[in-house]
C-alpha cells in the first residue's frame, strides 16, 4: 500500500469538496441569493434615502454576510456525516486538522469568495462610495475566511444533532462579533476618509489566529461528535 | 501521580467528591448568609450615600460583585471543563456543568442591576457601552454552552463537546472584550458612561468587598449542590450510589 503524503491528502480532500460543490450548484447559490435578498430588504424596511443607506451599508452588508455564512456552514460536514465519509476521514493516517483545513478552504472558496464578487454590486445599491467599496472587498477578503474557520468549530460540535442549525447560530454568532465590529468599522471609516490600516491589521491577525487554532479545535470536536 | 497531591487525587473520585461537596455546601451556605447580612447592613444602612449619585449608588453592592462573578465563573467553568475532558474526572465535569446556570444567573443579575442603576443615572436603561455589550455577549456564551449541553443526549459526549466550546470561548472572551471596547471608543466616545470614579471611600469599599466574598461563597454552595445532583444522576447505576440510597432507606 503506498502512502500518500499529507499534502496530497490535503489536495485530494480539497478537490473532492470543490467537485461536490460544483455538482450541487444550488447549494452554493442559495446562501448567495439569501445574502442579496437580506441586503435589499433593508432599504425597503428603513428609508431609501441615499445618506441613510450610505451610513448603514457597511453594517447591513456585513450582517448579511454573517447570516449567509451561517446558512452555508450547516452543509460543511452534514452530507459527509450522513453518508459516512466523515468517519473515513477520521480514520485516515493523515493529521485530521490538516484535512479539516482543506474542507474549510473548500467551504470558503464556495461561500466566502462568491460574496466578494457580489458585494460591490450590493455596495452600489446601498450608495457606498468608491473608497468604501475597496475597503469592503478588503474586509470581506480577510474576514470571511475567519467566519469559515470559527464556524467549522460550531458545525463540528453540532453535526450529529437534530435541530443543529438553530443551535449553531447560538454558538457561533457571538464569536463572529469581533469580525463584524472591525470589518464594518473599517468600511465606515473608509467612507469618511479615515485610515483603516488598524482595522485591517486586526482582521488579519484574527485570520492568522483562527487559521492556527480553529482546525485543531474542529478536529477535536469532530472526534467527539463521531465518538 | 506525584504532581497531583494525594488528597486532590482522592477528592476526584465521584464518591468522595459527593461527600465533600455535601459538607462544603452547608458550610458555604452559612458563611454566605452571615456575610450577606453583614454586607447588606453596611451597604444599605451603615454607609454614606454618594455625594453625586445619592442612594442609587447602593445598587453597586450587588451589581459589582455580580459582574465580577460573571467573569470568574466562566473561567472556573472553562478550567474545570478542560480538566474534566483531559483527565476524565467526572467531578470536575460536574462542577463545570453546574457552573453554567449559576454564571448565567450572575451575568443576568449584573445586567439587570446595571439597567436599574442606569435609568436614574444616565436617563436610560440601556446604552451600547463597551462593558454592557461585552457582558451581554458573555450571557450569550453561557446560554450557548447550556443549549449545547442540553442538545446532546449522551452525557459523556455532551461533557467533552461543551468543554471544547468553553475553551473556544476563553480564547475569544478577551478578543470580544477589546474589540467591543475599541468599537465603542471609535464609535461614539465614552460620554455618558464615563463617570469619573473618585477613588472609592473605605466606608463603601468594605461592604463591597464583603458582598464580593459573600457572592463567592454563594456560588460555591450552589455549585456544590448542583454538582452533587449531577453526580448522583450520572452515577446512578454505580455501587456507591446504591449504597448511599440503601443507607437512606434503612434509616
Amino acid at each position: 500500500m503506498n502512502e500518500a503524503s499529507p499534502g496530497a491528502a490535503f489536495i485530494s480532500v480539497l478537490r473532492r469538496d470543490l467537485m461536490l460543490a460544483y455538482r450541487h450548484r444550488a447549494q452554493i447559490l442559495n446562501p448567495l441569493l439569501f445574502f442579496v435578498i437580506v441586503v435589499s430588504l433593508f432599504p425597503l424596511g428603513l428609508d431609501p434615502e441615499p445618506e441613510l443607506l450610505h451610513t448603514i451599508a457597511p453594517g447591513v452588508i456585513w450582517v448579511a454576510a454573517l447570516l449567509a455564512a451561517m446558512l452555508s456552514l450547516d452543509n460543511m460536514f452534514r452530507s459527509d456525516f450522513d453518508d459516512g465519509s466523515l468517519e473515513q476521514l477520521l480514520l485516515t493516517p493523515h493529521p485530521l486538522p490538516l484535512l479539516v483545513l482543506a474542507k474549510i478552504v473548500a467551504h470558503w472558496l464556495t461561500s466566502g469568495l462568491p460574496l466578494l464578487v457580489l458585494a460591490p454590486v450590493l455596495g452600489m445599491l446601498l450608495n457606498l462610495g468608491n473608497e468604501s467599496l475597496f475597503s469592503l472587498l478588503a474586509t470581506l477578503a480577510l474576514g470571511t475566511p475567519v467566519l469559515s474557520l470559527i464556524g467549522s468549530i460550531g458545525v463540528a460540535l453540532t453535526v450529529g444533532l437534530r435541530g443543529g442549525g438553530v443551535l449553531l447560530s447560538l454558538l457561533i454568532l457571538p464569536l463572529f462579533i469581533p469580525v463584524l465590529i472591525f470589518a464594518a468599522n473599517a468600511v465606515g471609516n473608509a467612507g469618511a476618509g479615515l485610515d483603516i490600516t488598524g482595522q485591517l491589521a486586526f482582521l488579519g491577525s484574527l485570520l492568522a489566529l483562527a487559521s492556527a487554532l480553529a482546525p485543531l479545535a474542529t478536529a477535536a470536536a469532530l472526534r467527539i461528535s463521531l465518538n | 501521580m506525584s504532581i497531583i497531591p494525594n488528597w486532590l487525587y482522592r477528592l476526584s473520585s465521584p464518591k468522595n467528591f459527593y461527600r465533600f461537596a455535601g459538607t462544603a455546601s452547608v458550610w458555604c451556605s452559612w458563611i454566605t448568609l452571615i456575610l450577606v447580612v453583614v454586607g447588606l447592613y453596611y451597604g444599605l444602612i451603615n454607609s454614606p450615600p454618594d455625594y453625586q449619585q445619592g442612594d442609587t449608588t447602593r445598587i453597586m453592592y450587588v451589581h459589582v460583585p455580580a459582574a465580577w462573578m460573571s467573569m470568574f465563573v466562566y473561567m472556573v467553568m472553562a478550567g474545570s471543563a478542560a480538566v474534566g475532558m483531559i483527565w476524565r474526572i467526572k467531578a470536575s465535569t460536574a462542577v463545570a456543568n453546574a457552573s453554567a446556570p449559576v454564571g448565567a444567573m450572575f451575568t443576568a443579575l449584573a445586567l439587570l442591576t446595571g439597567m436599574l442603576w442606569g435609568k436614574p443615572m444616565w436617563g436610560t436603561y440601556w446604552v451600547w457601552d463597551a462593558r454592557l455589550t461585552s457582558e451581554l455577549i458573555l450571557l450569550f456564551l453561557y446560554l450557548g454552552y447550556m443549549a449545547l449541553q442540553s442538545a446532546i443526549e449522551d452525557r459523556e459526549t455532551a461533557a467533552r463537546a461543551t468543554a471544547i466550546l468553553a475553551l473556544v470561548g476563553v480564547v475569544n472572551i478577551p478578543i470580544i472584550h477589546y474589540s467591543v471596547e475599541w468599537w465603542n471608543t471609535l464609535h461614539q466616545g465614552a460620554t455618558v458612561t464615563k463617570f469619573d470614579k473618585p477613588s472609592i471611600h473605605i466606608s463603601m469599599l468594605i461592604p463591597l468587598l464583603i458582598m464580593a466574598v459573600a457572592f463567592k461563597f454563594y456560588y460555591l454552595s450552589n455549585v456544590f449542590q448542583r454538582a452533587r445532583c449531577e453526580l448522583l444522576e450520572r452515577e446512578k447505576d454505580k455501587l456507591w450510589v446504591r449504597e448511599l440510597l440503601g443507607e437512606k432507606n434503612s434509616e
